[in-house]
């Protein structure tokens, strides 16, 4: 059935089953692929994306729940890699083979956007559920940590 | 959709329209800022190629080709560096993308590489194509200075030959020459420089030359990483795609019996099912002699496919499906160990082979009153890649075109060629970043399901494995199980040594060959002649005992789990003493033993001692693999409620030569974290012949609020020595952190996973 989806302030028309995950919509319809596919069942986060400014696992949402949402992926986090976060990121190369940081990023966005200088505590309690298997969660923690002075001036 | 030819140089993607259609755009480099595009395969335009592996433009903008996959270990970064040393070009203007596997494999060495003597002439063109064995610097190190070196002094001569000066008059730094008042940028003589034939070739630098060499610059690929733009093989799109989801047969060596697709054809967007392979367990044949080796047979199973991914996959699991297991059904993890148990306590079992032997170790604990004994065992793990296993392919009657992460782009060629039906020339192989590799990504089964089932549609497709079908077809680290008997002295130090290993031998599956006298030198790595430790009397046999499961290299590979049982039993020897287990190693290891000094940094970064509470403690564990010794001492707790916490890890790094020290430091981390994830977790129950921890709902990761703080000590030997990094920090962290425990609660730790043992 044809759903209409707000995904980066654009509006998208997809012919879908309602129960698809949001996920294939965003990577096989719309052609988003920064989320990525990592379990299928909520348990890593690399699919991590906002739903109305707070963070959720696109491969578990039912695309029909997203109807009606703002969603944002990582390629709408910033028109050019500006967000504090990015910014911190790159700064300190947080990524190894990268495929699990749009969801890292987008789930530290979510988290600054709600506390905008997290405590280690926030960090670990925000950030658990996402899993990286190249190890690069002290960069990740010092890259939110730096995220929340850019974003503070 | 109109069909567009797909080629090397202008490679086409669909990218996403306002309007939310798919639309055709072409790929275009943004600029020599842009370090690494986000499709790393996506070809140069308008350059001059100087040799190979460089390409010029007239800006100035330098693209070096990587022949190394990008799995994170950073090679976007390095592989350029060892270029750009000798290239003496701008930096900030250097751009990397991968080599072309196709041309490597129809073309040989260039002749200036070896005349420098950086290749033979039966080496292909870029040489080593294969990522793995922590070799991307320390086996192409040279080649790639000898391509940056020789281009340099052609743009030299070139710049010479235009001003009417003597090469050795110019000068060529940040990519500019200059001679006298002349001055030009390597741009301006790229072309000429390309047709230039030196009567000699320069040589290479000494590593106390080298200015770029040694420095943490950026990493290339961090930008396209950040933005969702990096293309993995999941995201590659082709015109005109559809998608496959496949399941083969639970069982590995099991097949599929029956499935009804008529059950689900007139599903929504369904287009198709094909029935995959005649059974088998999709060996790899790994052969020295051959440019590549090959993947044969595919795994029995079916592929249904569908207009999108999801339908695809929906359809093939409500399709009905009989299988059987291959003969497999009663195996388990469990009777899989008891029978290698079963050789273990059975010094005199026909299947021992010696794998090392000094003095007459046996007859020494026969004779002796005093002889320690321990038993530690290994399970099987997966390699759980971040990214699920996948492959898109394009297959007509001339032409193969294949998107996939690799570790391994001639073997993937081999595997799609052979299935295709086509000669290698005629394959093309895009090579994507990979979601993480360990190993896993260096076996091309994926490629070579892809490709028949591309094959059998005629039209480009994407076959996605989802997570639970990658962990089923997991092509697993195997079990491996040690026992250990020493003879001490009266003051406990050991006079005989004597060490069983029984284990699942990845060269007796796939590469016979390189069993030699019945022992697989990976599967006693560390533990043969390459023990640390001086024994005066030292005897190791070891015993292949397979199983019906795949088995393959998993990241460090036996060092991954022989440090564990090795260190273990030597920390266990030391506490019987009644000595430090610090200063037991040391006086354990030979007087010129370049463990020592790693061993007493890694000491001091920890600030080693035996005097902490209960509940406290400190652990070390040590090896070398592929050529670098790294030393970890962790410091744990464990409550009373028996929570351990790993808190710290000092790691002491010998690796000889370091060229991008930042780089290190983070591979040091990645090994922590994948090691101990491992230890504390890892484990594959096997149950009716299949895989049981399919998704990470039961195969638990390490997650950010586990994470130790690791400080990474570099002990650099330098010299001749030039060791790996992507693996070698992972063996010790499994001793260290059980031998830490040790020292906390007097729990001795013989099996992994850790999370199996009750600490209270």
């Amino acid at each position: 059935m044809a759903l209409t989806l707000n995904v980066n302030g654009t509006s998208h028309t997809v012919d879908v089953e309602p129960e698809t995950p949001l996920l294939w919509v965003l990577r096989d319809n719309i052609g988003l692929t920064g989320t990525k596919y990592g379990c299928g069942i909520a348990k890593c986060g690399a699919c991590t994306v906002h739903v109305d400014g707070k963070k959720a696992f696109s491969c578990t949402m039912k695309v029909s729940a997203a109807v009606g949402t703002e969603i944002t992926t990582i390629e709408g986090l910033s028109e050019d890699s500006s967000h504090p976060l990015q910014l911190a990121w790159i700064e300190g190369d947080v990524p190894q083979c990268g495929y699990c940081q749009s969801g890292q990023i987008m789930a530290a966005a979510a988290l600054l956007s709600q506390r905008p200088n997290p405590s280690d505590l926030d960090i670990d309690a925000a950030m658990s559920d996402n899993i990286c298997r190249c190890g690069t969660y002290s960069r990740i923690r010092e890259a939110i940590h730096r995220a929340a002075e850019i974003a503070g001036g | 959709m109109t069909t567009m030819e797909i080629d090397r140089r202008t490679f086409i993607v669909t990218s996403a329209s306002a309007a939310g259609g798919l639309m055709l755009g072409f790929y275009m480099p943004t600029g020599a800022d842009a370090g690494v595009m986000g499709s790393p395969w996506t070809a140069e335009e308008g350059g001059q190629e100087v040799n190979a592996w460089l390409v010029i433009d007239p800006d100035n903008s330098v693209t070096i080709r990587v022949g190394q996959s990008e799995m994170g270990e950073g090679v976007f970064t390095g592989m350029p560096m060892l270029v750009a040393e000798e290239l003496q070009c701008d930096w900030s203007k250097v751009r990397a993308v991968y080599a072309d596997v196709n041309r490597h494999v129809q073309n040989f060495a260039e002749p200036y590489m070896v005349a420098a003597g950086a290749a033979k002439e039966t080496d292909n063109l870029y040489q080593r194509m294969g990522t793995g064995g922590s070799g991307a610097v320390r086996r192409s190190r040279l080649y790639l200075m000898q391509a940056g070196a020789s281009a340099r002094e052609r743009l030299k001569q070139a710049a010479a030959d235009a001003w009417g000066v003597d090469r050795s008059a110019v000068t060529a730094e940040n990519g500019m020459l200059s001679a006298g008042d002349k001055s030009g940028m390597f741009g301006e003589f790229a072309a000429a420089a390309a047709g230039i034939q030196l009567e000699s070739e320069p040589a290479i630098k000494t590593p106390d030359q080298f200015t770029l060499l040694g420095t943490s610059v950026a990493r290339l690929d961090t930008p396209v990483k950040v933005n969702g733009s990096a293309v993995y093989g999941i995201d590659a799109q082709v015109p005109d795609m559809v998608f496959a989801a496949v399941e083969v047969a639970p069982v590995p060596g099991g097949s599929l019996v029956s499935y009804d697709f008529d059950a689900v054809k007139d599903r929504p967007g369904v287009i198709a099912a094909y029935r995959l392979g005649e059974g088998g367990i999709g060996v790899l044949h790994y052969n020295l002699d051959e440019v590549a080796n090959r993947v044969t047979g595919i795994q029995s199973g079916v592929a249904v496919i569908a207009d999108t991914y999801y339908r695809a996959l929906t359809a093939l699991q409500l399709m009905p499906k009989e299988w059987d297991d291959g003969g497999h059904g009663d195996v388990t993890d469990t009777s899989i160990i008891n029978g290698a148990l079963e050789v273990l306590a059975n010094p005199d079992d026909p299947s021992y082979n010696p794998a090392h032997s000094v003095g007459d170790a046996r007859s020494a604990i026969d004779a002796s009153s005093n002889v320690m004994e321990a038993t530690y065992t290994t399970p099987y793990l997966d390699h759980a890649c971040m990214e699920p296993m996948n492959c898109t392919v394009h297959v007509t009657a001339d032409r193969a075109d294949v998107w996939v992460g690799t570790q391994n782009p001639p073997r993937a060629i081999a595997a799609a060629a052979e299935e295709a039906g086509l000669p290698e020339e005629q394959v093309h192989v895009h090579n994507c970043f990979l979601g993480t590799g360990f190993g896993r990504r260096s076996r091309p089964d994926e490629v070579r399901q892809a490709t028949a089932i591309g094959k059998a549609l005629g039209r480009p497709v994407k076959v996605i494995w989802t997570r639970e079908e990658t962990a089923r077809q997991a092509k697993m680290r195997p079990y491996s199980v040690y026992h250990f008997a020493a003879a001490t002295d009266a003051n406990g130090k050991p006079e005989a040594y004597w060490n069983r290993v029984v284990s699942h031998s990845i060269f007796n599956h796939q590469i016979p060959q390189f069993l030699r006298d019945g022992i697989d030198s990976q599967a006693v790595e560390g533990l043969d002649k390459r023990l640390p430790y001086d024994f005066a009397n030292a005897q190791v046999d070891y015993a292949i005992r397979d199983s019906h499961l795949p088995v393959h290299w998993w990241r460090a590979v036996g060092a991954s789990q022989n440090a564990f049982a090795l260190e273990g039993f030597i920390d266990e020897l030391a506490h019987a003493a009644g000595a430090d287990p610090l200063q037991f190693r040391l006086d354990l290891l030979p007087e010129d033993s370049e463990f020592r000094r790693p061993l007493e940094v890694a000491a001091e970064g920890a600030g080693w001692t035996t005097d902490l509470r209960r509940g406290e403690g400190l652990g070390i564990g040590m090896a070398e693999a592929f050529g670098t010794i790294v030393v970890h001492v962790a410091y744990v707790t464990v409550s009373r409620r028996g929570q351990l916490r790993v808190e710290t890890v000092d790691a002491a790094i010998d690796c000889g030569h370091v060229i991008h020290p930042k780089m290190v430091e983070m591979q040091m981390e990645s090994n922590v974290v994948y090691g101990l994830t491992a230890a504390l977790y890892g484990e594959i129950h096997i149950d009716k012949g299949a895989v049981v921890e399919d998704n990470f709902d039961q195969y638990l990761m390490l997650r950010i609020n586990e994470m130790p703080e690791v400080r990474t000590h570099f002990a650099l030997s330098g010299g001749d020595k030039w060791g790996g990094v992507g693996e070698p920090g992972l063996p010790p962290i499994a001793p260290a952190v059980a031998n830490a425990i040790f020292a906390a609660t007097g729990k001795r730790i013989r099996s992994l996973p850790i999370r199996n043992h009750d600490l209270i």
